[in-house]
């Protein structure tokens, strides 16, 4: 199975979500000052959802720095994104933005800190993901 | 002498000094996010309020009076009771903002009845939010929570709880109607609301956790217990209320399964595990669509087919990653 590689801000959302999954996990950091984590192996990224009214600025900075990094983002293999379906149109736009911006697939999208229902999908999801990534590395 | 020693100095705001990111992040989606009713064409309504019956109007008109009547605590009681609990500066300014477009939910849903409605009618339904009982004892539970003296945390509590889950069964009619094509621009301005309000749950719930987190396991644990308790009596008068409006017309389980999935994500925003399991929030996915048109499930874990589909390949130079 592949890595995971996750930003939460300081409201906590997205590592509660990433806590249930009970996988190991990578977090980016909330300050700019603090390390980056450097994975080694291919990941999917979990990300929470900042978006105006308009859509702007969704993806959070941090997450943003993290994939500038050519090397981070050759490693990357899909995106989960987290929001609140009351943003209507923008929900968890965040994903989107991700999957388009690096041609990645767009996995998942829960709200919040998820249900019970989005840990059980996520987990099964990433099992078969990443057993297809395994058959065609093959 | 007496004044130098006793008197602080009053302080002025300096929002480039800032103790809690959240604060400015907070502030400026909320103030990017600014809108006012004269913004939606909500006489482009008014022929399809003529295609409904009597009685559905009426119930249009009365769960928008109850959602005017919680708009109207929000903007006078609930936000100004929590600025004098705030951490920082630059919390009470936030607190400003959502207090002031709390007047302008308000304000909104007159702006429909001005539009689509008779003066008798709206006068009617006035009187009946004034005199529903169900409706009065939600408000007034919050309220006892906003009084002067009672605790901080617990006035968070009832504000999130106000916020993010006793306006949804008002919301959920405008949504019906939009997902029946009927009152769609009167949807498209309830769902700015519902967008603010999601913010407001979010903020205020950040704000109670933060707070709670310095906190004994003990005194927390009371906290959650309270939290647990105030849902638990809420959710017993939102039933009822529920089934008074909606009986009428058959949609009573189908309003109540959106109360829980909301109820839910009330108690996530405080930082809580949800109450209602899972098959008791299954929303009809009618009103989901409703509420975030555009944005069906297309992703690879929930899709039916064994394929995904990705983003066309977009050539990027380092320099141009700026999403």
């Amino acid at each position: 199975m592949g890595g995971l590689v996750y930003f939460s801000s300081a409201s906590g959302n997205t590592a509660r979500f990433v806590a249930r999954l009970n996988l190991e996990a990578a977090r980016i950091p909330i300050s700019p000052s603090d390390e980056m984590p450097e994975p080694a192996t291919p990941y999917v990224l979990i990300c929470p959802t900042y978006a105006d009214g308009e859509g702007r600025g969704a993806v959070p900075k941090q997450v943003i720095h993290f994939l500038n990094d050519a090397t981070r983002r050759k490693l990357l293999r899909g995106v989960i994104a987290g929001g609140n379906r009351n943003f209507g149109t923008t929900f968890a736009l965040a994903g989107k933005v991700i999957s388009d911006k690096c041609n990645v697939p767009l996995l998942y999208r829960f709200e919040l800190a998820g249900t019970e229902t989005d840990i059980a999908r996520v987990l099964a999801g990433l099992d078969k993901f990443w057993g297809t990534e395994c058959l065609t590395m093959a | 002498m007496k004044d130098q020693v006793l008197r602080t100095p009053l302080r002025a705001i300096n929002w480039n000094r800032l103790d809690d990111e959240k604060d400015l992040e907070v502030w400026n989606r909320l103030t990017v996010n600014f809108w006012l009713p004269e913004k939606v064409p909500l006489s482009n309504d008014v022929q399809s309020w003529a295609t409904l019956r009597p009685e559905e109007r009426e119930l249009t008109i009365r769960v928008f009076t109850g959602l005017t009547l919680l708009d109207t605590v929000q903007n006078t009681i609930g936000a100004p009771s929590m600025m004098p609990d705030a951490q920082t500066p630059h919390e009470e300014a936030v607190l400003s903002n959502i207090s002031f477009m709390e007047a302008v939910h308000a304000r909104s849903y007159s702006s429909i009845f001005s539009t689509l409605c008779m003066t008798k009618e709206v006068d009617e339904a006035f009187r009946w939010s004034e005199e529903n009982p169900h409706l009065q004892a939600k408000a007034r539970l919050i309220l006892d929570e906003y009084k002067a003296g009672s605790d901080p945390l617990k006035r968070k509590i009832a504000s999130v709880f106000l916020e993010s889950f006793l306006f949804y069964s008002g919301f959920y009619l405008p949504m019906y109607w939009s997902s029946r094509a009927k009152l769609t621009n009167t949807a498209d301005l309830i769902r700015l609301i519902i967008r603010d309000e999601a913010v407001h749950g979010y903020y205020i719930g950040y704000k109670f956790q933060r707070a709670a987190e310095k906190l004994s396991a003990e005194k927390q644990q009371e906290l959650k217990d309270f939290a647990f308790a105030l849902i638990f009596d809420l959710y017993d008068i939102e039933q009822k209320y529920t089934a008074e409006l909606y009986d009428g017309i058959g949609l009573t389980e189908d309003v109540k399964a959106f109360l829980h999935y909301n109820a839910n994500k009330a108690l996530q925003n405080l930082g809580y595990e949800a109450l209602f399991p899972p098959a008791a929030c299954e929303v009809n996915p009618a009103i989901m669509a409703a509420l975030s048109p555009d944005s069906e499930n297309h992703d690879f874990f929930s899709g039916s087919g064994s394929s995904y589909v990705i983003g066309k390949a977009v050539a990027t130079e380092d320099e141009d990653w700026d999403f």
